[in-house]
Order: C-alpha cells, then structure tokens, then sequence
C-alpha cells in the first residue's frame, strides 16, 4: 500500500499559486498531506488559513530522518472548521536551517514550535520567545533526535542539579 | 534594564509548582498589579517522562500501557485514541462488539473525569461538599472498570484489534444500574451548585476566552463548546461508530468559567444517553478482529484524533515497516488548552486564577508526558 495521489479544486489552486514549490500532494489511509518546500510553508499556511478556511492548526511537530540528505521533516497539521477537513503539511529542513515561525498566523504555533525545539533541535525564525519547553533551560542534547539513545541524557545537568550519579 | 524593582509596581508571584489548585506540578509565574494580574508565564515540565521517546523503543501492543499515564483520569479515552490510531495504519477495523464495549467505556471515563473535574474545581473555589459526592459516583465507574480488566485508573482496557476481554456476566446490568443511579446525582450537583449565589459570583464573567480566540489558539473540548461552537469530534468525524448513537452537543453563548461548567453538567448527561443506547445493543460475535500477533505496519504514518474529556486528543504514528513505531506523536488537549491561560488571566483577580485553572480541567501528566 503506498501514497496515491490527491487532486481536487484545493490542490489545483494552490498548484496554481504556488507553482513548483510544492512538491507533491498525496493521500495515504484516506488522510491527505502535501510536501512543500520549506522557504514556502510560511505563505501556504497563510494562503491556507485566509483563503481555505484552515483555521485551526491542529498540531505542529517533527520527525528525524537521519540518512535524508535534510534530516528533519517538520509537519503542520490543519483543520477547517467550515470545511470539516484535515490535512497535513510536511516540510523537509536541513541541520541548522531555520523555518519561518507560524506563530503570527497560528497563535497555537507558540509552545508547539518550542517543545520542537525542545527535542530536536530545530530553531524557527522569527519566533518571540524560542526557548526549551519541557526540559530544564540549561539541558544539553535534543531527546528526540533519532541518534540519541534512550538512556542517553544531560548526566552533567543531573549530577549538578540533582546531586546523583545518574537519573537511570 | 533601566527600570529597577523599586521603580516598578509590578509584584511578582509564584504560584505552583506545590500548589493544590494548580493541579498537579504547574508553576504560574505572576506579575501583579496589586490583585489584578498583569501576564503570565506557565513553566512546565515537571512530569516529564520522556513517553514519545519510550514509544520509539517498544513495540506497537508494548507501548498502549503508557499512553495510560498521560491523562491518568481518562485513561481509557488515551487508549482508544492509540488503538484507534494503529489500527488505521493496519487498516483494521476492531469489531462491532468490540466497538460498542469502546463507547461504553470510553463514555463511563468521561464521566469519570468530568466528576472530578467538578469536584476539584468546587474545591478550589470553596465549596468543599461536592468533592465527596462526585468522587463517591466516580467510585462506581471506577468499580466497574475494576470488574471489566481488574484496573481502576490506567486501565489499558483495549487491545490493538479490539478488546482483550469479554464482558463478565452482569456488565450491562451493572452499567444500566449506574445510569439510572447517576442521572438524579447529577440534579443534585446543580441543585448544590448552579443557583448558588456564591458560586454564581466566582464563575459569571471570569475568563472569557471567546470563539475567534479559542480557534486561534487551538483550545478544543468543553471550552470551545462554551463559546458557542458545536464542535464535537464524535459528531464532525465520528469513529468507533459513534454515529449510530442519538446525542445533542451542549453548547454556552457567553464563553466564561459559568457556561463552561453547565456545558459539562450536560455532557455527563449526553454521555448516559450514549452509553444507555451502547448498552442495550451490545453485538454479538467476536471481540478481536484479525491482528497480527508481529505487528508490522507498512511503512507510512497517519494522524488519527478523538474527543477526549479535555479536548482533541491525536496521535501522530509514523511507521518504518518495522516492530517499533518510527516516531508517536501525541497532541495533549491539555497542553494546547492551558496556553490560552494568559489571555485568560489578564485582568483578572489573583483569586480568579484558580478558578480559571480549574475551568480548564487540565492534566499535567498529559501536558508534560
């Protein structure tokens, strides 16, 4: 079973308007998710929020791929209240490029783009307040990274801040 | 810096993280101007588990236990929402018994929830008699969660395919015995608390947090619902069959911690609704489809969400092809819920605070995972 192809009025217009910026569309297990490059995600999310109805940014997260020439794919998933749809959009970035913050059109984008940080390692331009989430301020290391192992962790941050040899 | 403290009238505050209304291990970082509050900040991350890094590192039926200890009081609505999610990367369907058992104990944790959602939240605001009653009903769910899998609170009651047990004899009448017991409790909540004039004066008014917000801040669940859209995902996208059930979608008009509080009263109420129809209809056949025992999804990942107690609850699975999930993603209503707190907050009085933090019936374990 593999991605099939997703076409309607929705993908022809932002075809349209977004040219060669968006790699593909597709629809897999009935969900369907578009593949953009990355300097664009900004513009689709406002086209897709002022003009589509996509008014709800339902989640925005990660997923490490270590052996991609851009390791990470960042992923925004969006809902439409007045259309009653869901899509995804994924974007591929590279070790240390920078993404456009959403959190000018998508107030939800605020923690979400910081708990990404968080755990992976991924900054966003222009975010207003990009700091660690979860983790202590002064953590060393991104969790979420596929190279990290599980019981790898900050034993420097846990011996000075917890006073034991090790948190395992 | 060119302002000093003294310079300023600005107190700062810190509520939490040992705070009992906040919940759990939330610290709230206040700047006051006297009682009003001016901002906020939420530090969190307390009760960090690491739960999407574990997820990577077991097996898809290994890691439906965890997903339990996220929202610990609706841990079979974190369940269903992890099956349900597998599943459709399988591209399996549980069964229709199986289904029906789902919504049954999936509405009876809802109810669960949303008393002690209650019970706590009158608690914060001084009302201390409704937490013994609520936690007295949320005893009989609980007895028969202990019944059904021999667990009260991370019960783990589904399995990837369907259920792992069959009903012991006597589940439906025990389950119609708690309906007919509940609905006059519920009328006896209202009767302590929805007229009370004290009651009235703390909630009436105070954190406003209104559609157009709620949306752009992503806030789902009950809150939504009490801004006035009747947005339920049980009605919009329905799964486990909830379309054959016959229930209204509560809704207030003036988005304030009162509305929020009748919209839950009478989702309890829709929820025995449900669970009446559920329980009189239980399908013959069997409790698990066919599954797997080496479960192996192929390789592609999808994003399946459910109405949870708090709000949309998703799970975002992507798969390699291999025994472990390549990454779980969990979206917690309560964290996307508990960032609208500042807005919330602002203007308000110090007391409100706790009430507000109550309203949005958040958890930490599932905000911090």
């Amino acid at each position: 079973m593999a991605a099939e192809p997703w076409e309607d009025e929705l993908t022809r217009a932002l075809a349209q308007q977004f040219d060669n910026r968006i790699e593909r569309f597709a629809t897999y297990v009935g969900q369907n998710f578009l593949a953009a490059d990355c300097a664009a995600v900004y513009d689709i999310v406002e086209a897709l929020r002022d003009k589509w109805q996509f008014d709800y940014l339902v989640d925005l997260t990660a997923v490490d791929f270590p052996n991609r020439p851009k390791r990470f794919e960042v992923v925004y998933i969006l809902y439409s209240y007045a259309r009653n749809e869901r899509i995804r959009l994924k974007c591929a970035v590279a070790e240390g490029e920078r993404p456009r913050s959403v959190v000018a059109l998508h107030a939800t984008a605020d923690w979400l783009e910081r708990e990404v940080y968080d755990m992976f390692g991924i900054e966003f331009a222009r975010h207003p307040d990009l700091r660690r989430l979860l983790l202590p301020e002064d953590w060393q290391g991104f969790p979420l990274r596929r190279d990290t192992n599980i019981l790898a962790m900050d034993n420097q941050w846990v011996r000075e801040n917890l006073g034991i040899e090790s948190g395992q | 810096m060119s302002q000093t403290f003294l310079d300023s009238n600005e107190l700062v505050l810190n509520m939490g993280p040992q705070h009992p209304s906040t919940h759990g291990v939330l610290r709230v970082i206040l700047k006051l101007d006297g009682e009003r509050v001016n901002g906020t900040e939420c530090v969190i991350g307390y009760l960090h588990r690491g739960v999407e890094k574990i997820a990577e590192n077991r097996t898809y039926q290994m890691f439906a236990p965890y997903v339990d200890r996220m929202d610990y009081v609706a841990a079979v609505s974190n369940g269903l929402g992890y099956v349900l999610a597998v599943e459709r990367l399988i591209s399996v369907e549980a069964t229709p018994r199986a289904q029906a058992v789902r919504v049954i104990l999936t509405e009876l944790n809802r109810i669960a929830s949303h008393l002690l959602w209650l019970g706590t939240h009158a608690l914060d605001i001084g009302a201390i008699t409704p937490l013994f009653y609520t936690l007295r009903e949320r005893e009989e769910v609980l007895k028969i969660f202990e019944n059904y899998c021999g667990a009260r609170l991370t019960t783990h009651a589904f399995r990837i395919g369907g259920l792992q047990y069959e009903l012991y004899d006597g589940f439906e009448r025990e389950v119609n015995a708690f309906c007919d017991w509940f609905i006059p409790k519920v009328d006896e909540y209202e009767e302590l608390l929805t007229n009370n004039r004290i009651w009235r004066e703390r909630l009436t008014g105070v954190g406003i947090l209104n559609a157009a917000d709620c949306k752009r801040y992503g806030v789902t669940g009950p809150v939504l619902r009490a801004a006035g859209v009747a947005w339920d995902l049980r009605k919009a996208q329905p799964y486990c069959g909830y379309q054959n059930y016959e229930f209204d979608i509560p809704t207030g008009s003036n988005a304030d911690t009162f509305d929020r509080y009748v919209v839950r009263m009478e989702e309890m109420r829709q929820s025995v609704r449900i669970i009446r129809q559920a329980v009189g209809a239980i399908p013959a056949g069997p409790i698990m489809a066919k599954v797997s025992k080496v479960l192996k999804p192929p390789v592609g990942e999808a994003y399946v969400s459910i109405e949870a107690p708090k709000g949309e609850l998703g799970y975002y699975i992507v798969s390699d092809g291999t025994l472990n999930p390549y990454r779980v993603r969990v979206r917690p209503p309560s964290l996307i819920n508990l960032q609208a707190l500042d807005q919330m907050v602002r203007g308000a009085l110090v007391a409100d605070v706790v009430a507000i933090i109550g309203t949005l019936d958040i958890v930490l374990g599932e905000i911090d995972r």
